[in-house]
């Protein structure tokens, strides 16, 4: 009888290793109650900070290299040197590590009072959850003071049906980063400008015994940045819209022939040894080191190469860049670009004082120290003072000629979609999925995701 | 349980208080065992019977669960070809430690447990990996496997003896077996030490006596060693076959499931659903197929294996 019951015992802590991931906090429920529905702050402004109050502001970012995290602990430092009353915990994450702790404490229904965020499809499902605070009243106290001191595009990103939840501190766009005297060695004399250019570069860079492309496709969305940049040359800003507003589906052609035209790069084998399962970080060393002669990255790409290379110098002078190249026939500008940015959304318990916080990180002299340490392209007027560095010069200008923005797949669509939409890519370059099975994923979760 | 009357003596409980000794007894049982099962009430009963609540909802976390599905969550867990992929790899797991990790560990034990020279350090070393936590044995195995052979040490032995260097984690073909031999790694040392102690639970004497009768070391090991050591072996499948139908931690970290799925397990298909894509009522219903597996399997496990056991009976 007693085996019995220590059998059952021992089952029942069994399940509850089983399902004590998937058990939901209890105070998920209650969290409603504080939804803001209509803005609670007076329209004249946010709640100004009392005085004198101890305050603690819990602030999760995302900054990992050396120099960009020694910038936000001076400018935490500053702030609270200035209100002594003000403690402000920060929180320093790894990328990945960032977004799984950031979904478990969302679900407890414990936002952060300040944590970095990408705006788009996952911001907004916080904020229709009520996780995130309004602050729309705080930026157009003053006659929008601080609201017109953002580039409206880039602020728009951190905004769900006219409210905002967030602001930016960085707008960028993916490009090409590649080494100048590896391209030489392959008699490269031009960065390619059209795919078939890009094709053959990577054929001559192949004969020339060098890894052509660095990649790390181990994380999915680096390399959702080929697929996602190819869609937008080839269906153009109006193919994304009408597919993600459900008038137009993501199995047509144009989307087919997009992921066609990465089996077509995959035939040359460009990628580095073992690209299906490596991470950014490999990617980022290889580069870094030498060893590859281009990726297709963000902004943050120089940053990234300098802090995982043995030397911590990176490539320095041998970094180029180039945009991504037009596809002949293609429905989308050449110049239009794709990328996104960062920002910082506010979660819904945060305190007057972390809003207060956020304005001082968001001045625009705050913007040129990091611009001058060439870890974001500032989003505030007068920032761009503090770029020297020639490469996020240039960024900044290609970024300006773009008559469209889009924003990345996996950030502008839904989380479950935008995960499809990277796992689907994987799979159609690992050949489990041919481009036309991958695009029937993204569409069936779209159709059940989107409403 | 004869020890009781004596603990309600001291905490001057008189028997002659009026009730029955019996009921006596019996509250006395009640009140020790409550705090326990207000705990096991509280964090292991009422999470599963949420569990099941949300299962039947398609529901993001966030929020009331308000989007009733039924049994929807999980007629299409079965449909997709990614849990099965997955409950494949968990029944390959378990066929893998049954068939290589237990007697790999079976064998150390029966080495290490005899009087070989230096036999405390190689038992010390073997044991060294589980004490580690999953997370640094992952990473170590990241930087073990690392496709460059300047980098990864397996890559650079297969260059140095004449051969090509594999992505072990990036081909889909290969990242299982990669995996498999992290975790054999990780475990074997704890089953070694099961086995170890069954090992020393068997007196000396019925070996020696075996020896005296002529047994070679094999008939002595296959007759007397093996099936004294069965009750221990049967705990040992039970914990390893648990293990593997759950296994988490060092495939998240080491491959994420990936690539496209090849290295899957039914814990990494449920922590995708619930926290990557934001689907925790999915997430719940693979909880409740993983839960249901497991209790089905403990069910019959237990049924078939209620063998008697030769050692108590020597004892007894």
């Amino acid at each position: 009888m007693s085996r019995k019951i220590s059998t059952v015992l021992s089952l029942l802590l069994i399940a509850a290793f089983a399902l004590a991931a998937c058990g939901s906090p209890t105070a998920a429920p209650s969290a409603p109650a504080e939804q803001p529905t209509a803005p609670r702050a007076p329209a004249s402004g946010g709640e100004s900070p009392s005085q004198g109050k101890k305050v603690t502001v819990t602030w999760w970012h995302i900054s990992t290299a050396e120099d960009h995290k020694a910038v936000w602990q001076k400018l935490a430092d500053e702030y609270m040197a200035a209100h002594p009353n003000v403690t402000i915990e920060i929180s320093v994450l790894e990328n990945e590590a960032f977004k799984t702790k950031l979904t478990t404490v969302m679900q407890s229904g414990n936002p952060p009072d300040i944590f970095q965020s990408w705006g788009g499809g996952v911001m907004n499902e916080y904020a229709r959850a009520g996780l995130l605070k309004d602050i729309t009243a705080d930026l157009d106290a003053d006659g929008g003071a601080w609201r017109n001191t953002f580039s409206p595009g880039a602020l728009g990103v951190y905004a769900l049906d006219g409210k905002n939840y967030g602001v930016p501190w960085d707008m960028g766009m993916v490009g090409f980063w590649y080494n100048k005297e590896l391209f030489a060695q392959a008699g490269i004399t031009t960065p390619p400008t059209t795919w078939p250019e890009l094709l053959d570069a990577v054929k001559a860079l192949k004969a020339a015994g060098i890894t052509p492309i660095a990649l790390g496709e181990g994380d999915k969305w680096p390399g959702h940045f080929w697929f996602g940049y190819l869609a937008t040359r080839i269906c153009g800003a109006e193919g994304f819209r009408k597919a993600a507003s459900r008038t137009g589906s993501f199995t047509d052609p144009c989307f087919v022939e997009a992921a066609n035209k990465l089996l077509e790069l995959k035939a040359l084998e460009p990628f580095q040894e073992g690209y299906l399962g490596a991470t950014y970080g490999d990617q980022a060393t290889l580069m870094g080191n030498g060893k590859a002669a281009m990726e297709l990255m963000g902004q943050w790409a120089p940053a990234v190469q300098r802090d995982n290379s043995e030397n911590k110098q990176g490539l320095g002078d041998k970094l180029g860049f180039f945009p991504f190249p037009a596809v002949p026939g293609g429905k989308g500008d050449p110049n239009d670009a794709f990328g996104g940015g960062n920002g910082f959304a506010v979660g819904k318990n945060a305190p007057p004082e972390a809003i207060d916080f956020l304005k001082y990180l968001t001045r625009a002299e705050s913007q040129v120290q990091l611009a001058q340490i060439n870890v974001a392209i500032p989003v505030v007027k007068g920032g761009e003072a503090g770029l020297s560095d020639p490469l996020m010069i240039t960024l900044q200008q290609t970024l300006s000629k773009a008559q469209y923005f889009q924003l990345y797949y996996d950030q502008a669509l839904p989380p479950a979609v935008g995960s499809v939409v990277n796992d689907s890519i994987q799979a159609v370059f690992a050949g489990t999925m041919t481009p036309e099975e991958a695009m029937q994923a993204i569409e069936a979760s779209a159709a059940q995701e989107i409403k | 349980m004869q020890s009781l009357p004596a603990i309600s003596n001291l905490l001057k409980l008189k028997p002659s208080a009026g009730l029955p000794r019996r009921f006596q007894d019996n509250l006395m049982i009640f009140l020790f065992l409550l705090p326990a099962v207000v705990l096991f009430l509280l964090f292991v009963v009422y999470p599963i019977l949420q569990s099941v609540y949300y299962s039947l909802f398609n529901w993001k976390g966030f929020g009331p669960a308000v989007d009733f599905v039924g049994l929807d969550n999980f007629k299409n867990i079965l449909k997709d070809r990614v849990f099965l992929i997955a409950l494949r790899n968990g029944l390959l797991i378990i066929a893998l430690s049954l068939l290589v990790q237990l007697p790999l560990s079976l064998l150390l034990a029966v080495l290490v447990g005899r009087d070989l020279p230096g036999r405390v350090f190689f038992r010390t070393v073997f044991f060294l990996p589980y004490v580690l936590s999953e997370v640094i044995a992952a990473l170590m195995w990241l930087f073990i496997l690392n496709p460059d052979p300047d980098r990864g040490f397996v890559n650079a032995v297969i260059v140095a003896l004449g051969g090509q260097p594999q992505a072990w984690l990036g081909n889909p073909n290969l990242v299982l077996i990669a995996i498999f031999a992290a975790l054999t790694w990780k475990y074997f040392g704890y089953h070694m030490l099961l086995f170890m102690t069954g090992l020393q639970n068997i007196p000396s004497e019925i070996e020696e006596a075996g020896r005296v009768d002529g047994a070679n070391a094999l008939q002595n090991f296959f007759y007397i060693t093996l099936p004294l050591l069965s009750s221990t072996i049967r705990t040992s499948v039970y914990i390893s076959v648990l293990g593997s139908l759950q296994q988490f931690i060092m495939v998240w970290i080491m491959s994420k499931g990936g690539p496209v799925n090849a290295s899957e397990t039914m814990a990494t298909y449920m922590y995708r659903f619930g926290f990557v894509r934001f689907q925790l009522g999915y997430g719940s219903a693979v909880a409740i197929y993983m839960f249901l597996l497991c209790l089905i399997f403990s069910l019959i496990y237990l049924h078939f294996t209620r063998k008697p056991d030769y050692l108590s009976g020597l004892e007894g």
